[in-house]
């Protein structure tokens, strides 16, 4: 299965140092990680250098691929400008670095990733004509529709009504699990990231504050340390954890 | 959706929703293709009839199919005379039009054009300075002075653009803007050279800009095709990559889009295409704003459909408008470049205004 690695990895704008030093351990495909982190901490940063849209020290180590371009990423700008359906808008993903005629195989692939996130009834809008949320699963279908084994997604749920952010990250686990994709999303609800995802990166100013299973790094601690939060975890009665935040400190 | 607790439709009948929509999709585009190549032929035909010797439309394609049947004088009018003036108003449109289409696709900007970048003023800079004091920046047959001058000093301000859009820092927005400063610049320049220039040569400056398609030959016409022909090519194969860079920069590098090598490549690449067209027939200012618009409402954003459009209706509207410069005022040839704006700003604010879907 595909594995994923960062050594080291730093990151600037100009002269402003945006990552520091972030050191993983392999994170194996069939699971969803979660970056978390207050705001400006480096998480769409983060992101850009994996992704290879920023240089950078370190090194981004993807093992075990089976494809040519195993990574898809969905920034958390949703493009609207363009007179394209949605239909269209997810097939173009599909036929970047393709030749320019159609073949029935990607057709079927726009369908398999409209259907996964339920959104075949979109296909006929205009992408302009939609909503911060449907924007949002359009994008997400942009990034599945490239079968991806490393899945990067930039606060894929920041703009869902809480139904659809459920859906959307239970669909992800499922994929991740049935693919044996990586999952690897920036998350600003740590009850969402308690729930369903396995391993968590916490990060702060720019450097890993922690990492590891999520239920062991996500604690009251760190709430306070890293988010300035009391909160307390406890388990409800299906067993899973319960985020109870308190106040703000 | 698969969570395990909603109903879902079957994959089959979700499958063939998604696929039976984008075909019939393509299928109207494909149509809407054919019939404006239809309509740019039978434009074709009565711009060929049209003239101080008309002809008939049966006379017309007669001599297109089969030369050997009409006499030779017909021969002649339709052959060497109107054909190279019809057939590079097609060419001029659909070049001025592309280009548009391709600056306002990489620069995600409506009002992007030869005209609003300062390529066009370029252009009628350098025709200026051979028209009024018969300079000529490289030497060449006299014939070629006014284009020549035209065409280096529109590629001189495209290389500009691209010079400082490539200093760091600079957006899309500020090359629209360095755009429109060149405009300016050109506009003093040109003032300059009529405030100092003789009253014949400003007259002939004045007309140069007007644009006019009555200078055009077979030797023009083969190197603006040329060019064409050698353009189009290289933006289809960059035909997803240009759709995407509609969605953004963001999004077009998430999609593995190189958007500032695109855009520079692009650039370039319609600057030559823009200067190529001006060089030859003057400032048509009209095409290369509005062609792009008018395929974008026909046709969408997917560039395998929107680039051909976008040829065909600048094609087109050029077409038209040598048509109308010729019946308006029998017996005279108004300026092409005036018929363009006149007739066809009025058709396109009424396209614009009654369609309902937002166009950019």
């Amino acid at each position: 299965m595909v594995t994923l690695t960062l050594d080291g990895l730093t990151a600037r704008y100009g002269r402003r140092q945006i990552l520091s030093a972030i050191t993983v351990p392999p994170l194996v495909g069939g699971q969803v990680v979660a970056v978390l982190g207050p705001n400006a901490a480096g998480k769409s940063t983060l992101f850009r250098r994996i992704f290879g849209l920023l240089a950078g020290g370190g090194t981004v180590r993807i093992t075990d691929a089976i494809s040519e371009r195993p990574v898809a990423y969905m920034p958390q700008e949703t493009g609207v400008n363009a007179v394209l359906t949605v239909y269209e808008s997810v097939l173009l993903a599909r036929m970047q670095g393709r030749r320019l005629n159609v073949k029935p195989e990607d057709l079927a692939e726009v369908d398999r990733a409209l259907d996964e996130l339920g959104i075949v009834a979109l296909g006929e809008r205009d992408i302009g004509d939609l909503s911060g949320g449907q924007r949002q699963l359009v994008g997400a279908a942009q990034a599945l529709v490239q079968n991806p084994e490393i899945l990067l997604l930039d606060e894929p749920t920041s703009a869902l009504d809480l139904h659809r952010q459920i859906q959307l990250l239970s669909i992800l686990r499922r994929l991740a699990k049935e693919r044996g994709m990586l999952v690897i999303a920036a998350l600003h609800d740590l009850g969402h990231a308690l729930r369903f995802t396995d391993q968590a990166l916490i990060l702060q100013e720019g450097r890993l504050a922690a990492c590891g299973a999520t239920d062991d790094v996500v604690t009251p601690e760190l709430l306070r340390r890293v988010f300035q939060v009391e909160a307390r975890i406890e388990s409800c009665s299906r067993g899973r954890p319960q985020l109870i935040v308190e106040a703000a400190i | 959706m698969h969570t395990g607790v909603d109903t879902v439709p079957s994959e089959q009948s979700a499958a063939e929703e998604g696929r039976t929509f984008y075909r019939s999709l393509v299928v109207r585009r494909q149509l809407t293709l054919a019939a404006l190549a239809l309509a740019l032929f039978l434009s074709l035909c009565t711009d060929l009839a049209l003239g101080p010797a008309p002809f008939s439309i049966g006379e017309v394609l007669a001599a297109l199919f089969t030369p050997e049947d009409v006499s030779q004088q017909a021969r002649v009018i339709l052959w060497e005379i109107r054909m190279p003036v019809a057939l590079m108003a097609l060419v001029v449109g659909a070049s001025l039009s592309v280009a548009g289409a391709q600056m306002q696709t990489i620069l995600s900007n409506p009002l992007a054009s030869p005209f609003t970048l300062g390529i066009s003023a370029g252009a009628s800079f350098g025709a200026a300075l051979a028209l009024a004091f018969g300079v000529a920046i490289i030497p060449t047959a006299v014939d070629y002075v006014i284009p020549i001058n035209a065409f280096v000093m529109a590629m001189l301000t495209a290389f500009a653009i691209h010079l400082l859009s490539m200093r760091r820092g600079v957006t899309i927005e500020t090359i629209v803007l360095l755009g429109i400063a060149m405009v300016f610049i050109f506009n003093s320049l040109m003032a300059l050279i009529q405030f100092f220039a003789s009253q014949q040569a400003v007259a002939a400056v004045v007309f140069w800009t007007m644009g006019s398609l009555t200078k055009a030959t077979w030797p023009k016409l083969w190197i603006a095709l040329g060019v064409l022909a050698m353009v189009m090519p290289l933006l289809a194969r960059h035909g997803w990559a240009l759709t995407a860079m509609r969605l953004g920069d963001a999004k077009a590098e998430s999609l593995g889009v190189k958007p500032r090598t695109l855009r520079l490549e692009v650039l370039v690449l319609v600057s030559l295409l823009a200067a190529i067209a001006v060089a030859f027939v003057g400032t048509i200012g009209f095409i290369g704003l509005v062609g792009p618009h008018i395929a974008r409402l026909l046709l969408g954003e997917d560039q395998r459909f929107f680039l051909p459009g976008a040829a065909l209706c600048g094609a087109l509207i050029l077409s038209i408008g040598s048509v109308l410069s010729k019946v308006l005022i029998p017996g005279t040839i108004i300026p092409i470049g005036i018929i363009t704006s006149l007739v066809g700003i009025p058709f396109f604010l009424f396209l614009v205004l009654s369609n309902k879907k937002a166009s950019w």
